[in-house]
């Protein structure tokens, strides 16, 4: 991990909404092909931190690189080459997982070639072979999420920002999800993982922990354990939420 | 060009999903053409009415033979005396009565003045008022009838011709304002709809973060709802020439063109009110309160304008379909060119330019 290429990087990153900080002169370093866990409580300011990143968001001050482009200059370039895949389920239920994948891929501006030989190998490798051409609304939740990350990485873009993905989804197709997760980290896709799921904290290369704006840890889940004497990263984070003003978002 | 294809093909798929709207969309305005067209005519037909004829001689025969000849009224009998008449108004159905006074003919061959009685309900005024002048018109034909006959020195006659819509028929109010109401109604509330929707299920953000631009986003949105009001517009201009036998007088292409315009407002005002809100529901709502019903008060098809009190007549100005509604009607009904409905086009392009800016402007605020 020690020469990795730097995929993202913040220094000093602020947002402000009048009075209220949202996110406080936060800075860290993501690298290529690892998987990055974003925690924190509700109104920690994550959503903000992701949505500056993806260039949704005017940061008040400081500096941030996605991929090597700059978020305040090169948005539409921090935009092509980054996935993202919000809390809320993010494809159309009215369309089959093929439209999806050929409207997403359509806007990503890849070529109606590229387009067919993703979906094939898509569909087979979600096992979707039957439901294809039905309706993604009578899809169950797990494998649209699952769908819903394909599509978010169709473009083979250098991150993927993940907004809780997992949610309300069960503990086998979750653990289904981090598979996916892991092969995309093989084929070099770096992974900003925002995540209510402290076993989830765990499968991560490397995490940090946000408490009211500010960037309190960042490491890698077993150095943390260690430095809070615990063996469950649920201690770690009960410990670093303790202290936290604000409550939900 | 690709992405926007893209988009577009996913916008399609939307709207011809969503079969219960689709069929909404397209049964509204037929349903309205026939209501409007058939059920909910202003002229009156067939109204009851009863003859009290005091003199029983000649002519008085020939005008009630020609009252009861007209379409506009039913004599369902005579009466003898006005204690009669008084009954006969209080078991409901009788809406007019006409009375002729004893000795009518004598007293007309002799060239004294005489004077037919009108009476009318008038618990609902609008009724009366046409009913009254229904008869009068009868009672003046008769008299130019007999003119040759009489020599009277002194007789001033109007004649009233009702142009560009001789027959008087309803129809030919009633589908212009359905056009304009179609057409606000469809634009306006789909689009914010569609916007908001996709707020709603969160693939707003992802577009957003997408490369896609999120003025194409906007465009292709409204494109699908543009084609689906134009194919509405053929469809209303359809049943009004073919089964109300209403003809565009003017030019049909000026008139496409003219739609095309209100169109735009409206999908203008979509994406406003899609700005503004992050429910379906809500934009369903405003779109639905906020404009309906300005534009089936202020458009001047239901309610005449010029009866309104003066603030409510300033207030009918901002009411785009208004402009609309007089531009198609002098199109349509009058046959008249652009150059007579310029100014009204102006204002209407005034409109759509400035909800435009305001609608963009707040969409980029939205996305700093």
């Amino acid at each position: 991990m020690i020469t990795r290429e730097v995929v993202i990087k913040t220094d000093k990153l602020t947002k402000k909404f009048g009075d209220f900080i949202a996110t406080n002169e936060i800075s860290f370093e993501v690298y290529s092909g690892e998987i990055f866990g974003f925690l924190g409580a509700n109104g920690a300011g994550k959503t903000t931190a992701i949505r500056m990143l993806c260039g949704l968001l005017t940061p008040t001050s400081g500096h941030a690189t996605v991929a090597g482009f700059d978020i305040y200059k090169q948005t539409e370039k921090v935009k092509s080459n980054i996935g993202y895949m919000s809390q809320k389920f993010s494809l159309y239920e009215d369309l089959t997982p093929r439209e999806n994948i050929k409207f997403y891929g359509g806007i990503y501006g890849l070529t109606d070639k590229e387009i067919k030989g993703k979906s094939d190998s898509l569909i087979h490798q979600l096992g979707l072979e039957m439901q294809a051409d039905k309706l993604v609304g009578s899809l169950p939740l797990g494998w649209k999420q699952k769908l819903a990350f394909s599509v978010a990485i169709i473009h083979d873009p250098k991150i993927v920002f993940l907004d809780e993905p997992t949610g309300g989804v069960d503990p086998v197709t979750r653990r289904q999800f981090w598979d996916l997760i892991y092969d995309a980290s093989e084929k070099g896709i770096t992974s900003f993982v925002t995540t209510h799921y402290m076993d989830e904290a765990e499968y991560c290369n490397r995490i940090s922990m946000m408490v009211d704006g500010v960037m309190k840890e960042c490491d890698t889940p077993s150095i943390l354990k260690e430095k809070y004497h615990t063996d469950s990263m649920d201690e770690v984070f009960f410990e670093l939420a303790r202290g936290a003003k604000r409550t939900a978002d | 060009m690709k992405q926007f294809l893209s988009f577009l093909r996913k916008e399609f798929h939307h709207v011809f999903r969503d079969r219960k709207t689709l069929l909404l969309l397209f049964g509204m305005p037929i349903i309205q053409i026939v209501l409007f067209g058939f059920a909910l005519t202003n002229e009156i037909k067939n109204s009851k009415i009863v003859v009290c004829d005091y003199s029983k001689d000649d002519i008085t025969q020939r005008i009630t033979e020609k009252i009861a000849a007209s379409k506009n009224f039913e004599i369902k009998q005579s009466v003898l005396g006005h204690k009669e008449i008084e009954q006969a108004f209080k078991s409901g159905d009788i809406k007019l009565a006409v009375i002729f006074p004893s000795a009518f003919q004598t007293d007309l061959e002799a060239g004294r003045r005489v004077q037919v009685q009108i009476i009318a309900d008038a618990s609902d005024p609008n009724t009366a008022t046409t009913l009254t002048s229904y008869a009068t018109n009868i009672l003046r034909d008769f008299q130019q009838d007999m003119q040759p006959l009489q020599h009277a020195p002194m007789n001033i006659s109007t004649t009233a011709r009702m142009i560009y819509n001789p027959d008087l028929k309803g129809a030919t109010n009633f589908v212009p304002g359905v056009m304009a109401l179609v057409l606000m109604l469809i634009c306006v509330l789909m689009t914010s709809a569609s916007i908001v929707r996709e707020k709603e299920n969160g693939t707003m953000e992802v577009l957003l973060v997408s490369p896609m631009n999120p003025l194409l986003v906007i465009i292709s949105k409204a494109i699908p709802y543009l084609l689906l009001s134009l194919v509405n517009l053929i469809i209303i201009l359809l049943l009004s020439v073919y089964l109300l036998g209403l003809p565009v007088k003017g030019n049909v292409f000026l008139l496409f063109g003219e739609s095309t315009l209100l169109i735009i407002t409206a999908l203008s005002l979509g994406l406003l009110i899609s700005n503004s809100t992050s429910s379906q529901q809500t934009a369903m709502m405003i779109s639905i309160m906020g404009l309906l019903l300005p534009t089936v008060m202020f458009t001047g098809f239901m309610f005449p304008l010029e009866n309104m009190p003066k603030p409510l007549q300033i207030i009918s100005n901002l009411v785009p379909s208004k402009w609309y509604y007089t531009i198609v009607k002098n199109i349509m009904i009058k046959g008249l060119g652009f150059s007579h409905v310029w100014k009204e086009t102006l204002i209407l392009a005034g409109m759509t330019v400035f909800l435009l800016l305001v609608s963009l402007q707040k969409f980029k605020i939205r996305l700093s």
